[in-house]
């Protein structure tokens, strides 16, 4: 069985973001760049399964810059056997992410499609369920748990209070949380390894697919700042400041 | 304009975030019916047609909706869409899971956990984490929305909509469900608690996390946790309050032995008052918090359960 793997290129995880002064987006110039955390966990979960001997092969597949073929060499250097780009330099948003993987899966016609469950820019969670409705699959969203038994897959879900387990036929799409697995990082060798291995760059027009999008941002605009920075000196003073300033308690 | 609310509802129970989400669809005005898709859901869709603002109330009552599974779900709704300007539903975990599969269905962009309504095609969302806040314009004929439920009040229950049934039946060869786990707990639900009390990696084990048991029983609070808690294995990832766990905005929100990353703030900072306690003074969450208290939680949390 054949596993896709998708991953995208966003803001690493741990830089603090400035808004951009005329409101028009955020400021990605000079900002580190790293692959999302949720696609390092769906990655990993594509190689766990060929070394489990589940996945006779892992492909990954990203969509953006040229630049983003740095993380489709990371995908490699953590055991993704081969990649494809399809590279543009326009705004995707997430149904024509879904679209554009659409056509990878009718070429590649994976048993399995694995995608983080969302991405830290966008904060959409959205592309692995309209992958799924697109190509007429079953989902299991939000994934702590995968289990590939002959012509189907049990994922575990995590869901608001609980786990749920679902059996889904094949092929399907999974979507990772933050439990299914702990990312490895990738040996030197690896590395090494990963550059020889192909990159098959395409185009969205190769692909039939127009990158527009119904939605427009009309302005990026920072949270309102919260006023906090007052200590309390003891258990006694903050008793007494929430019952009889904040009177938030009885 | 024609609004239709998807409920959200577990056990039989209608679940308190279909009020808010009705709330923001006023927000947004027009007509409101709101859909209780589900098995045996007769006592969901009286409990829905009791909500504020809402005309009617459909029910497709059915075994394929039974655990409301995406894929026969979100068919459902995309048949029903076209009589409807917005669909919209909670931006929970089911809400995530069906909307943007029926906002794929229907060739349309999705919005996800929308906080504002500037009018009828234009809603604010947080990206980054929380850390910006998107104004976003859509020209679909039908949008497709989940609402964060914190971001608006939940409309009282002093209507009487008439109840519809749809007959509208689908197959579903995709998907079937196995098995549900759900944590049984006397506490609140998480993200709609009056009072949260949070611990982070500074609580050292999963043992101590029985320290903030006492305070939360006085308080009558649910207990949460940081990702730095969840990922060093002390609590199961379901009691995650942040970016990559739940949103909540309670009335008092007490976090214990957190730094607070970014990513933590922007799953609580909306709370009406915020309660530090840390033993590093440094720490950033005292910049967000309205009372920190700097000492060691291992002495704070007992004096302050024997104070409460």
């Amino acid at each position: 069985m054949k596993v896709l793997v998708a991953v995208k290129r966003v803001i690493d995880y741990n830089v603090k973001i400035r808004v951009k002064p005329d409101h028009s987006d955020v400021d990605l110039t000079n900002v580190k760049m790293a692959m999302n955390p949720f696609c390092e966990i769906a990655v990993e979960e594509a190689v766990r399964l060929k070394e489990k001997g589940v996945a006779s092969e892992v492909v990954a597949v990203t969509i953006g810059p040229k630049a983003a073929q740095e993380q489709l060499r990371t995908a490699l250097a953590l055991g993704a056997d081969r990649a494809i780009h399809v590279e543009t330099d326009d705004k995707v948003e997430s149904l024509t992410a879904a679209k554009l993987l659409k056509r990878v899966v009718d070429d590649e016609q994976p048993g399995l499609t694995i995608l983080g469950k969302q991405s830290i820019d966008t904060d959409n969670n959205q592309t692995g369920q309209m992958l799924a409705a697109l190509a007429g699959m079953g989902q299991g969203t939000f994934a702590s748990e995968v289990q590939v038994e002959g012509d189907e897959v049990q994922v575990t879900r995590e869901i608001d209070g609980g786990l749920q387990t679902v059996a889904l036929k094949l092929p399907a799409v999974i979507t990772t949380d933050l439990r299914l697995n702990e990312p490895r990082y990738a040996k030197l060798p690896d590395i090494m390894k990963a550059k020889k291995k192909p990159i098959d760059v395409k185009s969205p027009d190769d692909m039939g697919v127009a990158v527009a999008s119904s939605l427009s941002v009309l302005k990026v605009e920072s949270p309102a700042e919260r006023q906090g920075g007052t200590k309390v000196a003891s258990v006694d003073e903050l008793v007494d400041k929430l019952k009889n300033e904040a009177k938030v308690i009885a | 304009m024609s609004i239709l609310v998807i409920a959200e509802h577990h056990n039989g129970q209608l679940a308190e975030s279909t009020a808010h989400v009705v709330a923001a669809a006023q927000a947004i005005g027009g007509d409101i019916e709101i859909l209780v898709a589900g098995e045996s859901v007769a006592g969901v869709a009286e409990s829905a047609a009791k909500l504020t603002g809402v005309s009617k109330v459909r029910v497709a009552d059915d075994g394929v909706y039974a655990h409301q599974l995406a894929e026969p779900t979100a068919e459902l709704i995309a048949g029903l869409a076209d009589d409807y300007s917005h669909v919209l539903a909670a931006a929970s975990t089911q809400g995530k899971n069906v909307m943007p599969r029926v906002a794929a269905l229907k060739d349309v962009a999705a919005l996800s956990e929308v906080i504002g309504v500037e009018s009828p095609d234009t809603f604010l969302r947080p990206i980054y984490a929380g850390n910006a806040i998107a104004t976003v314009q859509s020209s679909d004929a039908l949008k497709v929305i989940t609402v964060r439920t914190t971001a608006f009040d939940a409309v009282d229950a002093t209507g009487s909509a008439e109840v519809e049934s749809v007959n509208a039946t689908v197959e579903n060869t995709l998907s079937q469900f196995v098995s549900e786990e759900l944590a049984s707990s006397d506490r609140p639900e998480l993200g709609s608690a009056r009072v949260v009390v949070s611990g982070g990696r500074g609580m050292g084990n999963g043992e101590n996390f029985k320290l903030l048991d006492g305070i939360a029983d006085k308080l009558g609070a649910a207990i949460g946790a940081s990702r730095a808690a969840v990922d060093a294995g002390f609590v199961p990832n379901d009691m995650q309050v942040g970016q990559t766990g739940k949103i909540v905005a309670p009335e008092l929100y007490i976090a214990v032995g957190i730094s607070g990353a970014i990513q933590h703030l922007a799953g609580m900072k909306d709370a009406k008052v915020i309660v530090a306690i840390n033993k590093d003074e440094e720490a950033p969450i005292f910049q967000v918090a309205d009372y920190g208290l700097v000492g060691d939680l291992f002495e704070v949390l007992p004096e302050l359960e024997s104070k409460l």
